[in-house]
């Protein structure tokens, strides 16, 4: 499998960046971390946009080493950044072109009308940057740097600048691009919800260092990594819809021998939907209890404990080959007699579509 | 009333001289603002500073050192003088050189500042989108930095229209060769036809009027399109 490599070393006043990454070059790879941690830096390091010693291979194409600096307008990738930055002497027809005219017509991957479509661009097309809003200016600076055929898509977080509702608009267009195009994504952003919907890797930078590197779930829930200690920690289980209770507006979704219910009908029978468990909403027993309110109940093991906040803590579980966070008292663990390998019953109180 | 044939003359010779000074210094003008936009050399300040020296310098020192430099004495003289060309002093060709030196700032300025306004991101962006450096400049720098372009045109033209001092200075009073309009009025003022003058005069009034007027105009309707 072809991958996105790369290695740099860059020292910029009081930050320095030291990052050595592999990513599949397919799928949605999530650059997480906090603000100045050093994701943007990477990203535009990435797109040859910034110039640091070290080394970068893009489906075996040197774009970067020691001998080599391949520059910006050679780099077959789309970059969108925080804020749409349409060119606002273009009309939005001439923005989406102006990429797309320095493609080749032979080199192009992608067709015009596929990127109108996905991103419902037709009506928003004879008119001028200034006349859209926050969230269709997005829009446009996506398709414009789909039309530009990259063979990687950078973001920098496109949504951070946009308000609640905008965001809300744009993530379906996103979600429909991952599922819709083969081209790798590398994805910037501090919002874990977006990692949560979106990602199916993870990279985790802190302070310039990359901590983690590997699949979104594991990502999530090691103990050892700062995600699974937040207040918000989640797992996310990417499932098959099974079934519809019509009558009691109950979903069935499954991955592997874990069958999961969540209110709402999703999806329909065969789909894949990516569901979400919060650490907090799933608790322990040793055994199956008879009558309770909770539907999901899952029989587990427990993998490792952590200490979390005062009086807390987190349990990682293992379902098959599907993995559980729960964050209950310190009191609770040692009353049941905690540790790794204990049978447990893990009651799920509330699954969520991620 | 009306203008003299020597007055007409030289109403058209200093609108020759206008126009092809500022042809000369958006050329000019425009890569060196590029460059004072963009670059971190140390030169960068000391560049500025002799950019903008026409703006505080007399004009008669200016001339005065440009006659002397361009002079069959000068450095550059000499040299032209070595490779058998005429010099420049009293002909059209140095009030050419002068004007272009005592207008540098006021193209040089507009520009800087459009393209300083436009920042770095347009150009980024347009690199993301396979443009290369001159694609970036023709095609993103050039027509946001619009304003700049034009703002820096009708200076230099209107700066140069009202040039005295080099001229006196380096050109002298030829007609037909030097003796453009500032010079005209102050020959009929030395020669007491003062109705001559406020006619030349006048119309160099209105003339700068209309032209910042118009400016006005046209910054003002940039200002209000938003972005």
């Amino acid at each position: 499998m072809s991958r996105i490599e790369g290695r740099f070393r860059a020292t910029l006043g009081e930050f320095s960046l030291d990052a050595d990454f592999s990513v599949p070059s397919h799928g949605v790879t999530a650059l997480f971390g906090q603000s100045g941690s050093g994701k943007t830096t990477l990203l535009r390091l990435i797109a040859g946009l910034a110039r640091a010693p070290g080394r970068l291979v893009v489906d075996g194409d040197v774009w970067q080493d020691d001998s080599v600096f391949v520059p910006t307008h050679r780099r077959a990738l789309g970059y969108v950044f925080q804020e749409a930055s349409l060119f606002p002497h273009l009309s939005v027809r001439a923005n989406l072109e102006y990429g797309w005219k320095r493609v080749p017509s032979g080199e192009r991957t992608i067709q015009w009308d596929e990127v109108v479509d996905w991103l419902e661009l037709a009506p928003l097309i004879a008119l001028q940057p200034h006349q859209l809003s926050g969230g269709q200016r997005q829009r446009v600076a996506i398709g414009r740097a789909l039309l530009s055929c990259p063979r990687l898509l950078l973001m920098d977080e496109p949504m951070a600048a946009l308000d609640t509702g905008a965001r809300a608009d744009i993530l379906p267009y996103l979600e429909r691009l991952h599922h819709a195009l083969e081209l790798p994504l590398l994805y910037v952003s501090h919002a874990l919800d977006e990692v949560t919907r979106l990602a199916d890797h993870l990279l985790l930078i802190e302070a310039g260092r990359l901590v983690y590197q590997g699949p979104l779930t594991e990502g999530l829930t090691r103990l050892d990594l700062p995600l699974a200690h937040r207040d918000i920690a989640a797992t996310i289980v990417d499932a098959t819809v099974i079934a519809h209770d019509r009558t009691l507006q109950l979903t069935h979704v499954a991955r592997g021998p874990v069958v999961l219910e969540l209110p709402g009908l999703h999806g329909s029978p065969g789909a894949s939907l990516r569901v979400r468990v919060a650490a907090r909403d799933v608790s322990l027993t040793l055994a199956m209890p008879q009558q309770t309110s909770i539907l999901n109940l899952l029989p587990a093991r427990v993998i490792e404990l952590a200490d979390d906040a005062p009086g807390q803590v987190l349990v990682r579980l293992a379902l098959d080959d599907t993995v559980l966070l729960a964050r209950i008292t310190r009191k609770s663990a040692l009353l049941l007699g905690l540790r790794p390998g204990t049978p447990v019953v893990a009651q799920v109180k509330s699954v969520a579509v991620a | 009333m009306s203008l003299t044939e020597a007055d007409t003359s030289a109403i058209l010779l200093t609108l020759k001289l206008a126009a092809i000074t500022t042809a000369l210094l958006m050329l000019i003008a425009t890569p060196l603002a590029w460059w004072l936009t963009h670059t971190h050399a140390r030169l960068r300040a000391g560049v500025t500073a002799l950019v903008s020296l026409p703006l505080v310098l007399p004009p008669t020192v200016l001339g005065f050192y440009l006659l002397v430099l361009l002079g069959p004495k000068g450095a550059v003289g000499h040299g032209m003088q070595q490779l058998g060309l005429s010099t420049l002093p009293f002909t059209f060709a140095g009030l050419v050189v002068g004007s272009v030196v005592f207008s540098l700032p006021f193209a040089v300025q507009p520009l800087a500042n459009a393209f300083a306004a436009i920042g770095t991101r347009p150009l980024e962006v347009a690199a993301t989108l396979r443009a290369s450096p001159w694609d970036r400049f023709a095609s993103v720098a050039i027509p946001l930095a619009r304003p700049g372009f034009i703002t820096a045109a009708v200076l230099a033209f209107a700066h140069t229209v009202g040039e005295f001092g080099v001229v006196l200075m380096l050109g002298g009073n030829i007609p037909d060769q030097t003796r453009v309009l500032s010079v005209a009025i102050y020959d009929h003022v030395e020669a007491l036809e003062y109705a001559d003058a406020h006619l030349l005069s006048a119309g160099l009034v209105a003339f700068s009027f209309l032209v910042l007027l118009m400016l006005g105009r046209y910054s003002g309707h940039w200002q209000r399109t938003p972005t």
